[in-house]
């Protein structure tokens, strides 16, 4: 991480530069509606995410917003000791974010859920994972919508 | 009164060797009204989901999803599962109003 090598003032002054403010630390927060980033923070609070581990995989254009396919996978071995809890995952500029909530056990074998979502326009899909040990993770994934779906 | 929950269909490979992590897919017939939506009178439809799934073997939990309005109608859901011994898989939706469908499918172990 850039703050252990610059240093705390070293590191906002290439935060201010890079992305034009001081107050993002984490590329995963840069864009994201303020109705998204309350409905994470609804379930996972006040802490930060890292990114990756996390993969979503949708179609770059979605022709039809009624039905996209959303396949969400998490690097983890997924025993006893180690695995994925939950992923919550959110569309950024539907009526309202949430889309659906997976909940993971280690009898799964293999961290990954699929289904079939309502996007109302172009926007990022964001998921958040939820390990056992605690830890966050934040991955997105960006779909063009022809038709938007949420039936307006 | 909340819209008829469909026959639930599950998919599953015909067949499975223990220690095989397999793909698990669900399906079920169900409007899931947004509630964003209004009739022609301009009234608002009330929401009406199927707001939960769950899956279990032999009563031991495996996987579940809470569902939102973004769900599609006749939601699809697909997971893995990890074969240890043959026994039952259960499977159940439950819409807005708290009526469940269930469903009982046996995993077998090849010979």
């Amino acid at each position: 991480m850039q703050a252990t090598t610059l240093g705390r003032r070293g590191a906002l002054a290439a935060a201010a530069g890079l992305v034009g403010l001081s107050l993002l630390p984490k590329a995963a927060a840069a864009q994201m509606e303020a109705a998204t980033a309350a409905a994470i923070r609804r379930i996972i609070g006040e802490r930060t995410p890292e990114e990756g581990r996390v993969a979503l995989r949708l179609p770059p254009i979605a022709e039809n917003g009624n039905t996209v396919p959303l396949t969400v996978t998490v690097e983890s071995p997924m025993t006893a000791a180690d695995h994925v809890k939950a992923v919550h995952v959110f569309a950024d500029k539907n009526p309202t974010p949430d889309v659906a909530t997976f909940h993971l056990t280690p009898a799964m074998g293999r961290a990954q859920a699929d289904t079939r979502i309502r996007l109302g326009q172009t926007q990022d899909v964001i998921a958040v994972a939820e390990m056992s040990d605690g830890k966050l993770y934040i991955g997105r994934a960006e779909v063009k919508v022809t038709i938007g779906g949420c039936g307006g | 009164m909340a819209a008829p929950i469909g026959q639930p269909r599950v998919r599953l490979p015909s067949q499975v060797k223990a220690g095989e992590v397999i793909e698990i897919r669900t399906l079920i017939s169900h409007i899931m009204e947004t509630g964003q939506r209004r009739n022609q009178e301009g009234q608002i439809i009330p929401r009406d989901i199927i707001k939960s799934f769950r899956c279990s073997f032999e009563g031991q939990p495996v996987f579940s999803m809470d569902l939102h309005p973004a769900i599609s109608a006749n939601p699809y859901i697909a997971f893995p599962f990890k074969v240890e011994r043959a026994g039952n898989l259960e499977f159940t939706w439950t819409n807005d109003a708290g009526e469940e469908r269930k469903l009982t499918q046996a995993i077998r172990l090849a010979a």
